[in-house]
């Protein structure tokens, strides 16, 4: 076992370097509220952590083309305090708010928490539901990527060797759009989501659903984007037959396992009865918007 | 009365429980000049002063178990178990010991063979020898000049393990074909107990009157089973010590624990040694609630440190401290009560199990004991089994074993009243012990306050208070012993007159300030003039441990004592300084006076005049006391809980509680409030969430704070607090432990809450949420159960 | 191998130190600048008991690595009285006994003070939600919330 190395490069180009040339095991670090606690826990031993903050494309919260350009190492707090972007995306800054403590999201970043591939993430269901793209930049020039790509499996993404997701972006909305997510846990904090239900929706000039998003989080090996869910709302008011086919489409959607967070049983109810209340709170802001 | 004379054995080994008999050479009776007086006027006692170790606590000054740093110090990391059960056949450490940095590395063959008991077990705990017995047993431990360096040679340790079936639950580990631990373990306590091998350690039986009259005399007989989880006391604080070890064999140990002389009597044991060469000097203490009376490291920092001649630092990892400290035990009970039409109750019978870990010393013994007393009861039979299973030894948490086991009595005797349409409130009151009561365990209650806590509740706005839609409200209650024991104190008077004491029990919540105000109170002086410390092993004779809620009440008395002896040198030396007869001088409100006019015309001395006079009068002016006190008054609580519950995922939220106690007399009353409301918080987790959860290898698969779920400040609401003073006539200060009772009625009290909000009362633990949706839903489908519709 | 040489500020204080990669802030701290007034409770971000400030963000200083601190400045709780004066947040916790052990209190304090620093008349639940990640197994939290309450009562005095 040999001694880890920390690294700070200050540009793009050199991280990929870096990523390129260590032959042992590299692990960007954004945040480091992952992966400080899996070295710890000695879930991973890498050689190298290359810490990416210090890149100017990876930080920083800004409007573009009429939608948001979030860096992916930007930490959880900004984003919460960022009254533009949380007047544009209510819904993901709920999310945010609920990754970890004060403290953890004082570090923490929508990227890591996408990239770590943890399939109860609270962010990531927000950002599928909204229609984010990643922009990815590695050995081979940069790539858009629907977020919905990125994580494949837990602790597994579609990223190649020497990629790094520099940012998200967030596109113009629509008027009468609204997105909201939720999550069930035993604690008021502090803990994984059981069940993660990020929706977003646009209605029409009257009060018909016209677009939606529906994903879930914690019930897959990754968070599933739901298109039996979103049908279940396009073409309705939203109402309560429409919120009844919701849920039982959300909780049909659900491939989840018994571990120690929740059983199969549990996630599999609880993400319908989520659902629709999610769905409840997307509406409402779709409506005020 | 006790059944069985296995009882003793346990009551001896065990720090908790009701305090045996002891020594009545200083007299504690209602009589004497320790007893509570109800007509003095009180100026310290009673407020609330900022504690001593107040300041150095919100600056950081204070020092913990991780916090104590010598020169030289070596980082010392242990090689733990990775099964749950399985025998080593071999350890290979050449390699570790290679690594440069290493300076020392141990294994079963540094620690002495000592003869089976209780003092092997607590070696085995310390080191593995023929088997491991659960999953982060220690195996062996490396010492070097950093962390990093120590990692690596733990990993260069070769351990070749022929793994066992491992057994976890309590109700698994006693089925006839259950993985069995101990070849050789016999079941003691039971006649003509089976030869055959077994996890069943021991029974103890409590009984009195005659339980099957008492039923055949009952109108209704209600009789439910529970189970409850296995959880851990929580601390934030990891064990941490560093062991210097000097080149004559004399050890010093600095440590976080709640038993320094405990300690050092067991590791002298332990390691084959005089007690007096080992000194223990115990740092703040970050939470401990029982379970810091017994040590993990330590016996190996100590070795390690001989071994490399340099002082060496171990601190637990958080996963370290799940896994391997001394967790609470899980349980199954059966408890029966029968009671007449009017409410009356006519017999009582509880069988529990309780899982120990694989050695016996769980406390077990305290539930039969203490489960029903509060309850005017002359027919009751309660036993119980102390069961070995994969899982590290448990140790105490407060009030061991009993609440878990009042989780159901309390469910029983809510379906009682449910049943005949009694207030659960006023039942109780019917049935209420009162002063004159003999216990199941022989001592006849004194003075009591059960019945002044029961009419506080009812009286309180929170019964009187309605609660909505898909909530519910709970009662519970709850009783503890208290104890006294074995306590030393010494009280110095300083040159200027300022006091400083000398106190054997590291204090937990603020019992060295309580302390200290009694100290003022005694002397008639302020209480910025009293400085407590708390000694180290080798400053005062031996102190039984910080348990049983016994130290503001023990080592007050041994501080009053000495109080008191200061005050008898004070007039004698005020008596030689006028050259008047001894008898002729008298002390109040800090100061010595001339008896009478006659005597003649003195000006008072304060103790100041006199302090500044010591030498010429005869040389330092002090008292000290070494006690086995007794007279420690039992404590009574009453909860109310108020709960919502989310229908839809079973999700529950407490919405209001109150805690309902006799303090006896609160020195600190700002004090005894924090120990009702930290208690009620802890059990609130417990009720709802905190549980070890195992997989099929039988590891703990949730060792940290993010998936062992201790309430978090969102949890929960405002706790509610009424203090009930019901003197106890047998200390000074009339003054009851009141550290247990909060935990005992909280899990009872919760689980009455969620059965009012849903139909049925749960009987397993944690009601996490889809145990509760579980029920919920069976409710929709057939009913809510007859006395919860 | 060569360790690292982080030069840091603490309250006010240049410090510089040396530490191997995989030491965090709060190893670093402790073990390297011996400020242990900040604690170990987890080294998982789960207990709140390491709590600093790193560049006017509160953090916890197990989640960041010690040469993350170089060119930095962070403030502990060491900092947080002015010689013998006492900050609000500590005197109310003093006289209204939020503190049993005191094992989480620096961690409490300087999250406490977080807040009240952006946020000076929290409502109980603005505080309970801040205070989240910060475990206390002693008090229940009731008197936790409590004092902070009062402390920003006095801080508004002010």
């Amino acid at each position: 076992m040999s001694d880890l190395r920390y690294e700070a490069p200050g540009t793009l180009d050199a991280a990929v370097a870096m990523l390129a040339d260590e032959k042992g095991d590299a692990r960007v670090m954004a945040g480091g509220t992952d992966v400080l606690v899996q070295i710890h826990e000695n879930m991973i031993e890498p050689n190298l952590v290359i810490d990416i903050k210090n890149i100017p494309e990876l930080t920083g919260i800004s409007e573009e083309n009429g939608g948001w350009r979030v860096g992916a190492a930007t930490i959880g707090m900004e984003i919460v305090e960022h009254e533009g972007f949380s007047a544009a995306w209510p819904g993901i800054v709920d999310s945010v708010k609920l990754i970890g403590s004060i403290q953890v999201k004082g570090r923490a970043s929508i990227g890591g928490n996408l990239c770590n591939a943890s399939p109860g993430a609270d962010s990531v269901p927000a950002i599928i539901a909204a229609g984010a793209t990643a922009t990815i930049f590695g050995p081979d020039g940069e790539r858009q990527v629907p977020v919905e790509d990125i994580a494949i499996a837990p602790g597994k993404t579609s990223l190649a060797k020497g990629e790094i997701v520099v940012s998200f972006f967030f596109p113009e909305r629509p008027p009468h759009s609204g997105g909201a997510y939720l999550r069930f846990t035993p604690r008021t904090e502090m803990d994984i989501a059981v069940v993660g239900v990020g929706i977003d929706l646009t209605l029409d000039d009257g009060s018909i659903c016209q677009a939606a998003r529906v994903s879930l989080g914690a019930v897959a090996a990754r968070a599933l984007l739901v298109d039996e869910a979103a049908a279940a709302l396009i073409g309705t008011s939203v109402d309560a037959d429409a919120l009844s086919v919701l849920a039982a489409a959300a909780s049909a959607a659900c491939k989840p396992i018994d571990d120690k967070r929740g059983t199969k049983d549990f996630r599999i109810k609880v993400a319908g009865v989520l659902a629709r209340r999610t769905a409840l709170i997307a509406l409402e802001r779709a409506k005020q918007s | 009365m006790a059944i069985d004379d296995t009882k003793e054995a346990i009551q001896d080994d065990e720090d908790h429980g009701p305090q045996k008999d002891a020594s009545t050479r200083i007299d504690y009776s209602e009589d004497s000049d320790l007893a509570f007086d109800p007509e003095r006027k009180l100026k310290v006692v009673g407020t609330n002063p900022i504690k001593p170790d107040g300041v150095d606590k919100v600056t950081g000054r204070a020092k913990f178990g991780a916090d104590t740093h010598l020169p030289g110090t070596l980082v010392g990391k242990v090689l733990r178990s990775p099964h749950a059960h399985a025998i080593i056949k071999s350890i290979d450490t050449s390699e570790a010991e290679k690594v440069p940095g290493v300076k020392a590395v141990v294994t079963r063959d540094d620690f002495p063979d000592i003869a089976p008991g209780p003092m092997k077990d607590i070696s085995v705990i310390c080191m593995a020898r023929e088997k491991v017995f659960y999953d982060g047993h220690q195996v062996a431990a490396v010492a070097a000049t950093s962390e990093r360096i120590a990692k690596k040679a733990l990993q260069l340790i070769k351990v070749e393990y022929e793994v066992l079936p491992h057994v976890i639950d309590v109700m698994d580990a006693v089925k006839p074909d259950a993985p069995i631990l101990h070849e050789n373990l016999r079941t003691k306590g039971i006649e003509d107990a089976p030869d055959t091998p077994t996890n069943i350690i021991q029974r103890a039986e409590w009984a009195m009157g005659d339980v099957e009259k008492g039923f055949a005399d009952a109108d209704l007989i209600v009789e439910r089973e529970f189970d409850t989880k296995p959880m851990h006391q929580g601390y934030i604080e990891p064990q941490g010590c560093v062991a210097n070890c000097t080149e004559d064999g004399q050890i010093e140990l600095w440590c976080c624990t709640q038993a320094h002389f405990v300690y050092r009597s067991r590791l002298a044991a332990i390691l084959e040694m005089d007690i007096s060469k080992i000194r223990v000097t115990v740092s703040e203490l970050g939470g401990g609630f029982g379970g810091k009376t017994m040590f993990y490291c330590e016996p190996l920092a100590i070795v390690m440190s001989r071994k490399a001649n340099r002082p060496v630092k171990m601190v637990m990892t958080r996963s370290e401290v799940f896994r391997a400290t001394g967790p609470v035990a899980g349980t199954y009970s059966r408890v029966k009560i029968g009671v007449k039409k009017d409410g009356k109750f006519t017999a009582a019978e509880c069988e529990a199990y309780f899982q120990t870990g694989p050695f016996t010393g769980s406390a077990f013994a305290n539930a039969p004991q203490a489960i029903f007393t509060r309850y005017d009861l002359e027919n009751v039979r309660a036993w119980g089994f102390e069961v070995a299973s994969n899982r590290p030894k448990v140790n105490a948490f407060r009030a061991p074993c009993v609440p878990q086991i009042v989780f159901g009595v309390e469910g029983v005797v809510d379906e009682i009243a449910r049943k005949l349409k009694i207030d659960p409130i006023d039942l109780r009151l019917k049935n209420a012990a009162v002063e004159g009561y003999k216990t199941i365990y022989g001592d006849t209650f004194g003075p009591v306050g059960f019945v002044e806590t029961l009419e506080a509740a009812k009286a309180h706005p929170h019964y009187k208070s309605k609660v909505g839609p898909n909530q519910g409200r709970g009662i519970g209650c709850g009783f503890w012993f208290n104890r006294g024991g074995e306590t030393t104190a010494s009280l110095n008077i300083t040159p200027d007159g300022s006091v400083n004491l000398m106190l054997g029990n590291p204090d937990v919540a603020g019992s060295r300030g309580s302390i200290s105000m009694m100290a003022a109170e005694e002397l008639g002086i302020s209480v910025d003039k009293v400085r407590p410390i708390i000694g180290d092993t080798s400053s005062l004779g031996y102190n039984h441990s910080t348990v049983g809620s016994r130290v503001t009440f023990s080592a007050g008395m041994a501080i009053v004592q000495s109080a008191r002896a200061a005050i008898r040198v004070l007039c004698q030396r005020a008596a030689i300084m006028w050259d008047v007869p001894e008898d002729n001088v008298v002390f109040e409100d800090g100061y010595v006076r001339p008896a009478s006019a006659n005597v003649g015309d003195f000006e008072p001395l304060s103790i100041a005049d006199i302090a500044k006079k010591a030498g010429e009068t005869g040389g330092a002016i002090a008292g000290h006391a070494e006690i086995n006190a007794k007279g420690a008054g039992p404590g009574f609580g009453v909860h109310i809980a108020d709960v919502g519950v989310d229908k839809e995922t079973g999700l529950v939220n407490i919405l209001r509680y109150t805690v309902v106690e006799d303090a006896g007399k609160a020195i600190h009353p700002l004090q005894v409030e924090g120990q009702f409301q930290g208690g009620a918080v802890q059990g609130i987790g417990w009720a709802l969430n905190e549980e070890y959860i195992y997989n099929t290898d039988g590891r703990m698969e949730n060792p940290g704070f993010l998936d062992y779920r201790v309430p978090v400040c969102s949890d929960v609401p405002m706790i509610d607090t009424v203090i009930i003073e019901v003197p106890n006539p047998r200390h000074p200060y009339g003054l009851r432990g009141v550290g247990e009772v909060p935990v005992v009625p909280t899990l009872a009290t919760v689980a009455n809450a969620v059965g009012d909000a849903i139909g049925t009362r749960p009987r397993s633990l944690p009601m996490s949420p889809p145990k509760i949706l579980k029920l919920i839903e069976q409710v929709e489908e057939t009913g809510a159960d007859e006395a919860y519709a | 191998m060569a360790r690292n040489h982080v030069t840091t500020t603490v309250n006010g204080d240049e410090y510089e130190f040396l530490c191997d990669a995989e030491q965090t802030l709060l190893d670093c701290l402790r073990d390297e600048l011996f400020l242990t007034g900040t604690k170990e409770g987890c080294a998982s971000g789960d207990c709140g008991a390491c709590n600093v400030m790193l560049d006017g963000r509160l953090v916890c200083s197990c989640l960041v690595l010690g040469v993350e601190a170089d060119g930095k400045s962070m403030e502990t709780i060491e900092g947080m009285a002015h010689g013998e004066e006492l900050h609000p947040l500590q005197k109310k916790f003093l006289e209204l006994n939020g503190l049993q052990c005191g094992i989480c209190t620096p961690g409490i304090l300087i999250a406490a003070k977080a807040l009240l620093d952006r946020n000076p008349d929290p409502t109980e639940t603005e505080i309970r939600y801040w205070l989240a990640g910060n475990l206390c197994r002693c008090t229940g939290y009731d008197k936790v919330v409590r004092s902070v309450q009062a402390a920003a009562e006095e801080i508004r005095k002010d």
